[in-house]
């Protein structure tokens, strides 16, 4: 499981406090989920919470707080924010 | 030129229809916009609730405009995935449905603009493109005053220019813009005159297309949003998040508001429970010393009135839940204790979201199927209700209480402890387990090809609208007391007659004996004579009666169970509802006086077992009674709740079986340990 960390690739890789730009989707039936929750590529995202247990996240996106699961979470490829 | 213009006649009712993102405010404008006029029933073939109210607006043009307001659930597009939005999206666009609206109203929550106009630009599109005849939409611009907190402005005459319908900005907390929102509504009104996003189907699903439309959202709303000065985030929501989601206190404060609520759920209601059931004794006393004496009074006495105060007594304890359910929701509580239980309850088959129903279970198992909705898993969703009636409901609460004081004693272990109440704790810990042991054996056997989502909005922090607060009490009493009050009201007529009618003349006989018994007694005997030798004969009838002879049938049965025919009566009529337990006893034990349970549990310990000239309850018997009681499907109302939520007969037919053979093994495994 342990990656070379330069950045971390999904959403479900950032830290607590850490901002990034949504780049792009791997699963299909997830990213018109959050396509239509306003997850667009080009947002930027920012991890605010981390339920116990370390799992579901919340981030906050478009002017929103929004709960899923690092499943869910694996599937949105991110980039630094410049 | 189509438009929807009100004439002046006076039956001219407007039909508009609430549509709008979760959480943007829409059922506190709908609250605003009907006040007490409002009513919940079933959309035809569908489980979802369809909230309709009336209001008559005042026109400019003179008169008033009847309108019929329709409340849709919540949905984020149109290419609906719950049950929810599909029900929303259908009506939406099947022209022959009697509800289908003349008027959209779309809720769009200002303070998070792009969202809301992508649903907003879907259903302009749709009215433009699909509907025939089009019909208009009017936007409500809601949550003004947060927009404002957080130093910016939003152009409404440029964005209603630019989407080619009315927009008008509200604030429904505040009450700000509803007048103007109003007049909007009932006025003249064109249909769409443009598409937003042309050409392009609504309902495929494509990543590419659901970008470009926010594309054209993006330069539509760019200028119509002014951001004035530069303001942090809602820090307040943030913070608290960090206290109510912690590893450790959040679970804390969640266990400590979860006794806060069950202790006022039990403790609370006991005294309007009490008045209720005082009321009715008063009602039913007045009822056998009033009416004349014949078959019609006692069926009202008996039957009906019975039957209803079995209904009504249980009004506090649902008003006080839903109370307490509907200020966590209103605050945005309930979505961090869904974020908070995800992991765990995921492990079991279920979702966070199927926290609410299970611990609603343990007041009642009746508003806590109808609180599932919410789940949009078609498999998590079923496994909620299917197991959440084996969460110990308060009905269970005076059977437990009876018997443990039969057979349990009252000693104290390690000092403080009392022996009944780890009992009695056990018997909840024993339901909660089996819950949690049937959904993780249902998550195995149960197909579904549907994928498990987590994605779920974690609204602000806000205080509670009471307004809100009150209607969602009312609403959830109504539909408690019309929808399974008339399947309680039947069984027990049905109950009233099986228990109080015998096959051929074997009653007559029965008043004959004790007539010639009644003359021979002196009178010096007095009136606790009269009454015993009345408890007498009514236990001789409903010995004789049909409910009697059914529990001589099904004794074979029960009987590996430690139970005998007189229990066998009360499994029986304990199938309207478990509570109906303790008073079927005492009319059977032949005391006359219900609510005298001193009395039933002097006279059920005295009892002898002729076959072993033992005590009749012993711990072993007791422990089974409870354990049946913990387990079995008892309960009416709720397999009629399951039916109306699950739309399926299949679901209360498995439920009630599985559920029987649970009950039954659970009592057969604990009557052969301990005798």
């Amino acid at each position: 499981m342990k990656k070379l960390k330069l950045f971390p690739h999904t959403l479900a890789d950032l830290e607590l406090g850490e901002s990034a730009i949504i780049d792009s989707f791997t699963d299909k039936e997830i990213s018109i989920k959050l396509l239509e929750m306003g997850c667009l590529p080009g947002e930027i995202v920012q991890l605010k919470n981390i339920a116990p247990f370390g799992d579901p996240i919340a981030i906050s996106v478009s002017g929103y707080t929004l709960g899923l699961r690092k499943a869910e979470a694996s599937s949105v490829i991110i980039k630094p924010v410049r | 030129m189509e438009t929807s213009a009100p004439d002046n006649k006076p039956a001219a009712k407007l039909k508009v229809a609430l549509i709008g993102n979760p959480n943007c405010g829409k059922s506190t404008l709908f609250n605003i916009l009907t006040g007490l006029n409002q009513s919940t029933a079933n959309f035809p073939g569908a489980t979802v609730d369809k909230k309709t109210g009336f209001s008559k607006i005042p026109s400019l043009s003179g008169g008033t405009v009847s309108v019929e307001f329709i409340d849709l659930p919540g949905a984020y597009s149109l290419n609906a995935k719950s049950l929810d939005e599909k029900i929303a999206v259908e009506l939406l666009q099947d022209t022959s449905n009697p509800h289908h609206p003349d008027v959209i109203l779309f809720v769009a929550d200002a303070s998070n603009l792009k969202r809301s106009m992508f649903l907003a630009t879907q259903v302009i599109d749709m009215s433009y493109r699909k509907l025939h005849p089009k019909i208009p939409v009017v936007i409500a611009l809601n949550m003004m005053d947060v927009v404002e907190k957080r130093g910016m402005e939003i152009e409404s005459e440029l964005l209603s220019q630019r989407l080619g319908v009315p927009v008008v900005p509200i604030s429904a907390r505040v009450r700000s813009g509803i007048n103007f929102l109003e007049q909007t509504i009932v006025s003249p009104l064109e249909v769409p005159q443009k598409e937003i996003f042309p050409k392009i189907s609504i309902e495929e699903q494509n990543d590419t297309r659901t970008i470009e439309r926010y594309r054209i959202i993006t330069e539509i709303i760019s200028g119509c949003l002014k951001i004035k000065m530069k303001k942090d985030e809602d820090v307040f929501s943030s913070n608290t998040d960090k206290i109510l989601t912690h590893k450790i206190w959040g679970y804390l404060i969640f266990i400590a508001i979860l006794l806060l609520i069950f202790e006022s759920v039990f403790f609370i209601s006991a005294y309007p429970m009490q008045w209720i059931e005082s009321l009715f004794i008063f009602f039913s006393q007045w009822g056998t010393d009033q009416l004349p004496k014949g078959e019609l009074s006692d069926l009202l006495v008996n039957g009906i009135l019975a039957g209803l105060s079995g209904i009504v007594v249980f009004v506090p304890q649902i008003a006080l839940l839903f109370f307490f359910i509907a200020i966590l929701e209103d605050t945005g509580y309930m979505a961090r204790v869904s974020f908070i239980m995800d992991k765990l309850m995921r492990k079991f088959g279920l979702n966070g979201r199927s926290v609410i129903p299970l611990l609603s279970g343990v007041a009642c198992a009746v508003p806590a199927i109808m609180s599932t909705r919410t789940i949009s898993n078609w498999k998590e969703r079923i496994i909620t209700i299917f197991v959440t009636p084996l969460m110990s409901c308060s009905a269970r609460l005076p059977v437990y209480t009876l018997l443990i004081a039969l057979v349990v004693p009252a000693e104290r272990k390690l000092g403080f402890l009392n022996m009944q109440g780890i009992v009695l704790m056990a018997m909840y810990l024993i339901g909660f387990l089996a819950a949690i042991g049937s959904a993780f054996a249902m998550k195995y056997i149960l197909k579904s090809k549907e994928r498990s989502f987590f994605i779920m909005e974690l609204p602000p922090y806000r205080s509670p609208r009471w307004k809100n607060v009150g209607l969602m009490i009312m609403d959830k009493v109504k539909v408690f007391l019309f929808d399974a009050g008339k399947v309680i009201i039947a069984i027990s007529i049905i109950l009233w007659f099986l228990a109080s009618h015998g096959p051929g003349d074997s009653f007559s006989e029965i008043e004959k004996k004790y007539e010639i018994i009644s003359d021979q007694t002196p009178l010096s005997s007095g009136r606790g004579g009269e009454v015993s030798g009345a408890g007498e004969v009514a236990a001789e009838k409903l010995e004789a009666s049909y409910a009697g002879r059914l529990g001589k049938f099904i004794e074979p049965a029960i009987k590996p169970l430690g139970f005998d025919w007189k229990v066998g009566i009360a499994l029986v009529t304990s199938f309207a509802a478990r509570e109906v337990f303790v008073g079927t006893m005492a009319t059977i034990y032949s005391v006359g006086d219900e609510s005298n349970d001193q009395s039933i549990r002097q006279k059920m310990r005295t009892e002898i077992n002729p076959e072993t000239n033992k005590p009749r309850y012993t711990f072993a018997v007791g422990l089974s009674l409870m354990l049946f009681y913990a387990f079995a499907m008892q309960c009416m109302s709720t397999l009629a709740v399951v039916y109306r939520e699950t739309g399926k007969l299949k679901w209360p037919v498995i439920q009630f079986i599985y559920m029987g053979l649970l009950a039954y093994l659970a009592s057969f495994v604990a009557y052969n340990i301990f005798k």
